[in-house]
């Protein structure tokens, strides 16, 4: 399509909305002059105008979806005969499962750990130095970039060429530098799954960053000087203080990463398509979706397994948002 | 004055080391996209800095540039196409030795035929007999290459590989897959703060639920949706508005919970005064909550963008793989799949698929970093 008609599109597209909360309130406002006195409806009529389209939208894409996905788990791949437990006896005995699991867990242990740490030793060390700002745009700059972007970044790092050939990728020439063989990275099992996450790591970290930055200067300055009054090295002062004190905000930045990373799929399908023992659960129930024409019934136990998952963070955040509405 | 001490030497070396690790991949990256795709082949980044050394192959011209002088029979040109700016210091005329002569020195070729080739790629081959064949012979140089930089691969890329027409595409899902949410949003945060009705609470538990569902637990069914739907009305069940409406949903749970997030701050009394004074919900949002939020719109504007525009999935489901709709990141994608090898083309496909984000996080940072925190707070 060309640029004209694209426009087009797009302003009709995003003037329906706004048209449509207007004319609505237009249209009660007008009406009301004329029934006078009733409130009430009037009331209620506006609630269902404001409500309505976003609560239409949450039903038709989250909540009905999420209950047919539940549902056909039970069925098989067209989603029309009841299979019982069949779909999930299947994932039990799948050995692509068994290596989504396990991969998972390790990207679950390992990237929201070295992220969250990598975060809070930058923000502090940038509190320290002059040019602490422009450090952290740098580091917090690839959160602004695709995953798939990243990819290519990381895929050009980790080039491979033979012992004899000149390396253009930069792990390989340091590599080689240092008198090793060069190494196709992506290529050998269980540690290629590490240099997939360092491609989140080196993302994540900048999140981590800049929510502990904030977190960092509501830190009483008194504290930090009574204790360095006392003698206290910068490191104790790090382990003994600044991390209890950000005890909270270590959480929240622990449970945002690791929501992020079980649903990993972008890094995954762009690098290794879950070859060479990369395969994770998000990948895998891409594949499912597609694969032989599509197979709802597997995809939808796939994408339960990861709704299991982050239940825990979702049972924790209600339970937040109940002890703050007592308040 | 501060002092100088351990400690802070030993900081600023740590954070410096922290800064190169992260910026060198994406700075290489950057390089890359710049230059000739023939030296990135074959020499890394970090050399294109200096002068290299490298071998090329080049071929002369035929019998029809040569010219009679005296006895002889000369062709008289240059190697390079022109405007090279190459060093040439050996040569050679056999594949078995490329470097078997100087530059200034003269070479023979087996049927007695003799070449000088000098610095600059200028040749002269001369013959007792006239040269017969039309193709010219290979001539192998090593030569040195000073730094240099084109825009030659963005031309490429953005014309030929169809990269201009996926920046488009990308734009054409983004702008409305961000203002729609926000939009249908505010009023639905405002009616979760400021207007009391029937399952208020229950409403926004079910928001805050949904915020960590992950996304692979609604595309089946909703894809279903849509083929049900184009089936029925005999329209694609891929299109522009569908993917619209897919992001809409996908980031309408933390849409509505970040300004909801914000609404509630705002002072009750101003609301509930308004309110007296017969202003309606409607006159209330417009005239005083939209001029109040501003700022946070254009944090979560950012956010909901850059989520849009980075990705892949929703893209690679609710959207054709033809030209004439696929996004940056599906054709980014297809690209390390097949041309894999072809480095100029992914670096600098990469680079033109970040151009938007790292404008925006240039020049919006504040409300980026704002945005992300609000979010996290309480997330």
């Amino acid at each position: 399509m060309s640029i004209f008609s694209l426009a087009i599109t797009v302003l009709i597209g995003v003037l329906f909305f706004v048209a449509f909360f207007h004319f609505s309130n237009f249209l009660l406002d007008y009406f009301r002059v004329k029934a006078s006195k009733k409130l009430a409806l009037e009331n209620s009529i506006r609630v269902i105008i404001f409500i309505a389209p976003a609560f239409i939208v949450l039903f038709v894409f989250i909540l009905y979806p999420v209950f047919e996905t539940i549902r056909l788990s039970f069925y098989d791949k067209i989603g029309e005969n009841f299979v019982g437990l069949y779909n999930y006896s299947w994932a039990i005995n799948d050995p692509d499962f068994k290596r989504s699991i396990i991969n998972n867990l390790g990207w679950l242990i390992v990237v929201p750990t070295m992220s969250t740490f990598f975060g809070l030793v930058i923000a502090n060390l940038a509190d320290r130095v002059w040019w602490g700002s422009i450090a952290k745009s740098i580091i917090f700059m690839p959160m602004a970039i695709s995953f798939v972007g990243a990819g290519v970044i990381w895929k050009f790092m980790y080039d491979y060429r033979g012992p004899g050939d000149q390396q253009i990728g930069l792990l390989n020439a340091v590599a080689v530098a240092l008198g090793f063989e060069p190494q196709a990275w992506l290529t050998i099992p269980i540690w290629n799954n590490l240099f997939l996450m360092a491609i989140m790591i080196w993302i994540q970290t900048g999140l981590a960053l800049v929510i502990f930055s904030a977190a960092l200067r509501s830190i009483p300055n008194e504290t930090l000087d009574a204790a360095r009054i006392d003698g206290a090295s910068e490191l104790k002062i790090f382990w003994s203080i600044i991390v209890p004190y950000l005890e909270q905000t270590i959480l929240v930045i622990w449970t945002i990463i690791t929501i992020l990373v079980l649903k990993v799929f972008d890094i995954i399908y762009a690098m290794t398509n879950g070859q060479w023992q990369t395969e994770v659960l998000a990948n895998l129930m891409y594949d499912w979706m597609f694969r032989g024409g599509g197979d709802s019934g597997r995809g939808s136990v796939l994408a339960f397994c990861i709704l299991i998952g982050v239940t825990p963070i979702l049972a924790w955040n209600l339970y937040r948002h109940k002890q703050d509405q007592k308040v | 004055m501060k002092k100088i001490t351990f400690t802070s030497v030993l900081s600023q070396l740590l954070l410096l080391f922290f800064v190169v690790a992260w910026i060198v991949p994406t700075f290489g990256l950057f390089i890359s996209s710049l230059r000739d795709k023939d030296v990135l082949a074959i020499s890394g980044w970090w050399t294109s800095f200096t002068t290299t050394e490298i071998n090329e192959i080049y071929r002369t011209e035929g019998k029809d540039a040569q010219i009679k002088e005296g006895n002889y029979y000369f062709i008289k040109s240059n190697l390079f196409d022109g405007g090279q700016e190459k060093e040439i210091f050996r040569f050679g005329v056999t594949s078995k030795n490329i470097d078997e002569y100087k530059v200034g020195e003269t070479a023979l070729f087996k049927d007695q035929t003799e070449i000088t080739v000098f610095e600059n790629g200028d040749y002269v081959w001369k013959s007792k007999e006239e040269f017969k064949k039309k193709k010219g012979k290979r001539i192998f140089v090593s030569a040195k290459s000073p730094p240099s930089f084109t825009l030659d691969n963005y031309k490429e890329v953005l014309l030929k590989e169809g990269l201009g027409q996926a920046f488009l595409n990308t734009l054409a899902v983004a702008l409305p897959a961000t203002l729609i949410p926000l939009i249908i949003c505010s009023y639905f945060a405002y009616a979760l703060t400021w207007m009391k009705f029937y399952g208020r609470d229950i409403l926004l538990a079910t928001i805050i639920a949904s915020l960590v569902v992950p996304l692979q637990m609604c595309l089946i069914p909703v894809l279903t949706i849509y083929n049900d739907f184009g089936a029925l009305f005999g329209v694609s069940a891929k299109s522009f508005p569908g993917i619209w409406m897919a992001h809409t949903g996908f980031g309408l749970a933390s849409t509505t919970f970040l300004l909801w997030n914000f609404l509630k701050t705002l002072p009750s009394e101003m609301i509930e005064a308004a309110r007296v004074d017969g202003a309606t919900h409607y006159d209330t949002f417009i005239k005083i909550v939209v001029p109040l939020s501003i700022p946070s719109f254009a944090s979560i504007f950012i956010l909901q963008f850059l989520w849009v525009w980075n990705d892949l999935l929703v893209g690679l489901v609710f959207l054709d793989k033809h030209p004439s709709e696929i996004i940056l990141t599906a054709k980014l994608k297809e690209l390390l799949g097949s041309r894999g090898e072809n480095w100029e083309i992914l670096t600098t496909g990469a680079f033109v698929s970040m151009t938007v984000p790292l404008f925006i996080f240039f020049s919006l940072q504040r409300y980026f970093i704002r945005g992300l925190v609000a979010g996290s707070i309480k997330g």
